[in-house]
């Protein structure tokens, strides 16, 4: 009698404990990243919100409406590391997913052998830090004594002021940027390729359809979801462009590499413009909240 | 028919070897810079072999930013950084896909939105954050704002989606508390995501720049990429030296990915394809 006693006592006030603590289980779990998150992105996101109309008068900020943004809209270099941003990205965001799909395609084919070894080392450089790999090809692309003009001379072509001319050191930029993330883009399509039904091929096959004509009427039709989100995915990337161009060229020669991200790093960091580089700040959320939402509704529309 | 195949897979094979050299090369001229010295770097025409600077360029590196240093840095940091970001993730993650709760909805958009946010807008707040607790050149300012990554959260609660529901409620019925199921159950099945996730988060702070740029001023609490920058910054660059350090930088990295492929590629493409 005494323990069944003891145990209705005792169970039903336990059982009651639990039950709450169950409803309040989800919560404990979201709690730590909530917390991180209200204070380390949601209170930044608004607080440089509020900055961008703000400017700083005699050590202090005040309220000034929109004056950092009438001020962007004047400012030469700011036009400028937008236009060297856009060049770089409808250059190097279109050449690169080319790039990445011939590649896809042919380790896709059944003529190739050690696949894998292939796409092990095509993929390589995505794993590298963007300052390692800016720093290395600092070395290979110098103009009097670096290997890629020393290999072009094989060709016969003239050193080339990668570096140092205007036009060559976007250029770099392209190709740096280009060589870091081809690999991630063809494994993202190789992936893609593979979930592309096989009887699509063999019965275009049978209706005497050869290779090219197949990529363009099934593979390009079937993977363009895929495309569409790469496409979005190096878009976005292109446009906070910074560690390469800081470490390659600094945003130089005469600014032809001066990228946005850069460009606010300077104001913000260099002449502890607060207000702003939060201006610039908030163009870029603009500028990639509307990209994206472009790609996705002219891919959508379509269909 | 196979002799076809051959013939028309030589310039397939061209083409790919091609890319392969391009895509590796690099690789190795690091290599081959890492031995040599500055001038021998820059010689026309190039040494393509390994010279004999390796061990003057090491004694130079630690001379010149404290390398040993720096790569413990380094290393706290991401370590710490991945451990409690994949723990906090898998939690979020967890909470998001398997629990119905007030203000899920809400949270989860933010959540979305937070990832189409670029990481520009919260560099200055964060900045005057940090300086404002006095956290400049602490290792707590490297890791703590990133933790709650909102792209883990997200790929964790894609993967957790997938646990059958009536595996979780067995366990309940069984009389499992909640925590124990999340360590004992969802924890251990979620394997293979946690890696992902795990290298995904190491390799984004391992080599995470501008942030620590920021924030660690003062060269004995530089990261990685941080201390290299910075020689590229001096005037009289030694690249014997820079070389390296950018080897010895990529090294740990690169063995880890030759070791975990599988999981380095689902953790970068984090749950966008199912490959």
């Amino acid at each position: 009698m005494k323990p069944i006693l003891a145990e209705t006592s005792l169970g039903k006030p336990q059982q009651r404990r639990r039950w709450r603590s169950d409803r309040a289980f989800p919560y404990l779990l979201i709690a730590p990243a909530i917390l991180l998150f209200a204070l380390f992105t949601l209170y930044p996101i608004i607080e440089s919100l509020l900055l961008s109309f703000q400017v700083r008068e005699e050590g202090q900020y005040v309220y000034a409406g929109l004056a950092n943004y009438e001020r962007l809209l004047q400012d030469p270099l700011f036009w400028t590391s937008l236009q060297n941003t856009f060049t770089i990205l409808i250059i190097q965001v279109p050449m690169m997913l080319m790039i990445a799909m011939i590649l896809a395609s042919l380790l896709q084919s059944a003529l190739v052998r050690m696949k894998a070894v292939y796409r092990i080392a095509l993929f390589l450089p995505t794993v590298t830090a963007l300052v390692a790999s800016s720093i290395v090809f600092k070395t290979i692309l110098d103009e009097n004594n670096g290997i890629a003009n020393y290999v072009l001379s094989w060709f016969g072509i003239a050193p080339v002021a990668w570096l140092a001319d205007p036009f060559w050191a976007k250029a770099a930029l392209i190709l740096v940027i280009t060589w870091r993330w081809v690999g991630y883009n063809m494994i993202i399509f190789i992936a893609g390729l593979q979930n592309i039904p096989r009887e699509l091929y063999e019965a275009s096959s049978l209706d005497g359809a050869g290779p090219i004509k197949q990529f363009f009427a099934i593979t390009m039709p079937q993977m363009r979801p895929l495309i569409l989100f790469a496409f979005v995915l190096s878009t976005i990337g292109t446009l906070q462009l910074f560690d390469e161009s800081f470490i390659l060229t600094k945003g130089g020669p005469d600014n032809a590499t001066m990228t946005i991200t850069l460009y606010l790093y300077q104001n913000g960091f260099k002449y502890f413009d607060f207000g702003y580089a939060s201006a610039i700040a908030y163009v870029l959320v603009l500028l990639i909240g509307g990209l994206s939402y472009l790609q996705m509704k002219w891919a959508g529309d379509d269909k | 028919m196979m002799r076809h195949n051959r013939i028309a897979g030589l310039p397939v094979h061209l083409v790919l070897l091609l890319a392969a050299l391009l895509s590796v090369g690099p690789f190795y001229w690091m290599f081959v810079g890492a031995t040599r010295t500055s001038g021998e770097i820059f010689s026309t025409p190039p040494n393509w072999l390994p010279g004999s600077n390796f061990g003057t360029n090491f004694a130079n590196l630690e001379a010149g930013i404290g390398f040993s240093g720096v790569l413990v840095n380094s290393l706290i940091i991401t370590t710490l950084y991945t451990i409690f970001s994949v723990i906090i993730c898998s939690m979020a993650g967890y909470a998001f896909a398997k629990f119905q709760f007030k203000g899920r909805n809400v949270l989860f958009f933010a959540l979305l939105v937070a990832i189409m946010i670029p990481y520009q807008v919260t560099l200055i707040p964060l900045f005057q954050l940090m300086a404002k607790w006095g956290w400049l050149n602490t290792y707590q300012a490297v890791i703590l704002p990133n933790l709650a990554h909102p792209f883990g959260i997200f790929l964790m609660r894609q993967n957790m989606q997938a646990i059958p529901n009536e595996l979780l409620e067995a366990a309940r019925v069984e009389g499992s508390g909640e925590w124990r199921i999340f360590t004992s159950i969802v924890l251990p099945v979620m394997r293979p995501a946690l890696a992902a996730l795990a290298i995904f988060m190491f390799m984004f702070q391992w080599n995470n720049f501008v942030w620590p740029l920021l924030v660690m001023n003062s060269s004995d609490m530089y990261t990685l990429p941080v201390a290299l920058s910075s020689l590229i910054g001096l005037s009289r660059i030694d690249y014997g030296q820079v070389m390296m350090g950018t080897l010895l930088s990529t090294l740990p990295i690169l063995v880890l990915f030759l070791f975990l492929q599988r999981q380095f590629v689902a953790g970068l493409l984090g749950g966008s394809v199912k490959g």
